[in-house]
């Protein structure tokens, strides 16, 4: 028997977070099948083929998939589901929509955001943002689970082409229309890849992003945020850092006015290095930085921009 | 049209939780327990959706021991129309809480139904899903903005990228986002007044007979504690300190 991926891909790229999935599963040693979905027969497929791991490429192409539903995948899931172990993913916004209703069709339970695998059925997760782990085992005969892109590392490329084999979609699920998407436009890397993360809280106000795009581009840094900086409308969401936004461990993280509320640190406690820039000598990020700078951050925010070369 | 929304008991999201004594869960005697966030943003978003008249009756639905009967008042207080609790002594997996709340959607048959986007505690993100795969529903999670057109709902939802907008046909399941909107503050006369209003119990069992949950703690531990940092006077200082911890290289 097999293991089943999800994949994930921006209709250019499969995403780094499917390449942490393929090494994650590995820790099965079962041949791993990765499931594509997209509208049509491309480069991505091809992409697919060469990532080491990957055994099978199922490609399902389909006119729907141009803007994937959660419908429509996760009954492909439970058509395929049952030729499985186990069928992972990473924790991304994409799969989290997909793989619970997958799961619930195929009658298994699911773990999430594991972080660590200890069995073929046995997984770490943490619990209360971060602030707990659990070890949790299923009973399940399918195995079902995403797992913290950031907690395994990202499958390299491979010499060797992996066979495609295409699936056929599901007739589209008729009671959900897709009527547009808006998309930031930044060319900052993508935050859950990038080694290097400037993050910025609610006093950053309306030049937030004016302000650290400059520190940003010379570290050729990713831009973070808190949820007060996403709600004022200084960010967009998807720059959001926490429990309730995307969970990172890059090699540097760089918070400047950050409090370091619990659900702000659950996304980015696990940063090989923290460096907290904060006027207040009290304010908890410093709990968790290995290096404080306590300065006002517009003072100091040219300086450092300047004094990076 | 009738809304019902699911909610969690949790430990309010302000107290750091502590593991017991006896190491087998999570300290939570005396302490201050809440509606999971998320959950109350869901309700909230149901009662403005009744202030606007698209909706005219909100029942608010927990899973879990008696007790659970603080929050549900709570939630009548904040003013929903109907408080009902499935009463489950045992902890349950999402989709045992799943398969509760479908057999609830059958007997109740809502429109609409609103949940957290993941509660606060497990942080599974997982029962609105399941809960819609269950009713063979459309399902907007992750939502940030709502609108109810005629007989369809128009989510705005966060994505990856940014967001997406979908028109779903109802009965429709919505998982709300921290984005959805602020909820109210609650006056001390309506939680007077909710402390009268009746709770309706059903005993989990008596609506499904097989809960037992697929996935079991076997251990809880706290997390790796980072070792304390340092200090650092300038930004000349900072960025030697960089330089030597090789934090910068690539
Ligand atoms: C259910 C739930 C989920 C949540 N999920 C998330 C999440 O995923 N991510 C997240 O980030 N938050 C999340 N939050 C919100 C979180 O609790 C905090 O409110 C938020 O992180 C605070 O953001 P902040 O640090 O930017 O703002 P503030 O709390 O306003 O802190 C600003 C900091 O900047 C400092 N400062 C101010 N001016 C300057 C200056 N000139 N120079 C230097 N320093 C300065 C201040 O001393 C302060 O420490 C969640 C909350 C809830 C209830
Ligand atoms: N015990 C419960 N009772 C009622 N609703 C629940 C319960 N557990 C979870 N939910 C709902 O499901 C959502 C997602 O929870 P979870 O999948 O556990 O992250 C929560 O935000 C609640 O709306």
């Amino acid at each position: 028997m097999s293991v089943l991926i999800l994949a994930e891909h921006d209709g250019q790229h499969i995403r780094q977070s499917t390449r942490s999935s393929i090494n994650a599963a590995q820790a099965r040693n079962e041949p791993v099948h990765l499931l594509l979905c997209s509208d049509h027969a491309d480069t991505l497929a091809h992409e697919a083929q060469h990532i080491k791991g990957v055994d099978l490429v199922l490609h399902a192409s389909a006119k729907h998939f141009a803007h994937p539903l959660a419908e429509d995948i996760a009954s492909l899931i439970m058509k395929l589901g049952n030729d499985y172990t186990a069928i992972l993913a990473a924790h991304t916004p994409f799969t989290r929509n997909i793989l619970p209703r997958a799961a619930a069709l195929l009658d298994v339970g699911m773990i999430s955001d594991v972080i660590e695998i200890i069995s073929p059925n046995t997984y770490v997760r943490s619990i209360y943002a971060g602030n707990i782990l659990v070890t949790v085992k299923s009973s399940d005969t399918l195995q079902m689970f995403t797992i913290r892109t950031s907690a395994f590392k990202p499958a390299e490329n491979q010499e060797r082409a992996a066979p495609v084999q295409s699936v056929s979609a599901p007739d589209p699920f008729k009671r959900t229309r897709f009527i547009d998407e808006v998309h930031h436009v930044s060319d900052r890397p993508d935050l859950s890849s990038a080694k290097i993360i400037v993050s910025g809280g609610r006093p950053l106000g309306d030049q937030f992003e004016a302000l650290l795009t400059p520190l940003a581009k010379k570290m050729n840094a990713a831009i973070g945020a808190t949820r007060a900086a996403v709600d004022a409308g200084f960010a967009p969401n998807e720059w959001q850092v926490g429990s309730t936004g995307c969970i990172v461990a890059p090699q540097l993280y760089i918070a400047i006015g950050i409090s370091g509320a619990v659900q702000h640190l659950a996304g980015m406690k696990d940063s090989q290095v923290i460096v907290a820039i904060n006027h207040d000598p009290d304010a908890p990020i410093f709990k968790v930085a290995d290096y404080g700078l306590v300065a006002d951050l517009f003072e100091v925010l040219p300086e450092l921009t300047d004094a990076l070369n | 049209m009738k809304a019902l929304v699911a909610v969690k008991r949790a430990l309010d999201y302000n107290i750091v939780p502590r593991i017991r004594s006896d190491g087998t869960d999570v300290d939570i005697a005396g302490a201050k327990m809440s509606i999971s966030p998320l959950d109350e943003i869901a309700l909230e978003e149901a009662l403005r959706l009744k202030e606007q008249n698209k909706v005219d009756e909100i029942l608010v639905v927990s899973v879990g021991p008696a007790i659970t009967q603080d929050v549900l008042r709570h939630g009548l207080a904040m003013g929903a129309s109907r408080a009902l609790l499935l009463e489950a002594e045992s902890l349950l997996d999402q989709l045992g809480i799943a398969k509760l709340l479908h057999a609830l959607v059958e007997r109740e048959k809502p429109d609409l139904i609103l949940l957290g986007k993941q509660s606060i505690d497990d942080e599974a993100c997982q029962v609105g899903q399941m809960l819609a795969g269950l009713m063979n529903a459309s399902q907007g999670t992750f939502a940030s903005k709502l609108q109810l057109v005629n007989d369809e709902i128009i989510v705005t939802r966060e994505t990856e990228a940014g967001t997406e907008t979908l028109a779903l046909m109802l009965p429709a399941v919505i998982t709300a986002d921290l984005r959805l909107n602020e909820p109210r503050f609650v006056k001390l006369p309506n939680l007077m007044m909710a402390k009268k209003k009746p709770i309706e119990i059903i005993p989990a069992n008596e609506l499904v007979t097989h809960l037992e949950p697929r996935i079991k703690r076997t251990q809880i531990s706290p997390p790796a504690t980072r070792p304390p940092g340092i200090l650092v006077k300038d930004v000349a200082d900072l960025v030697t300190t960089l330089n030597k911890s090789g934090a910068l290289h690539s």
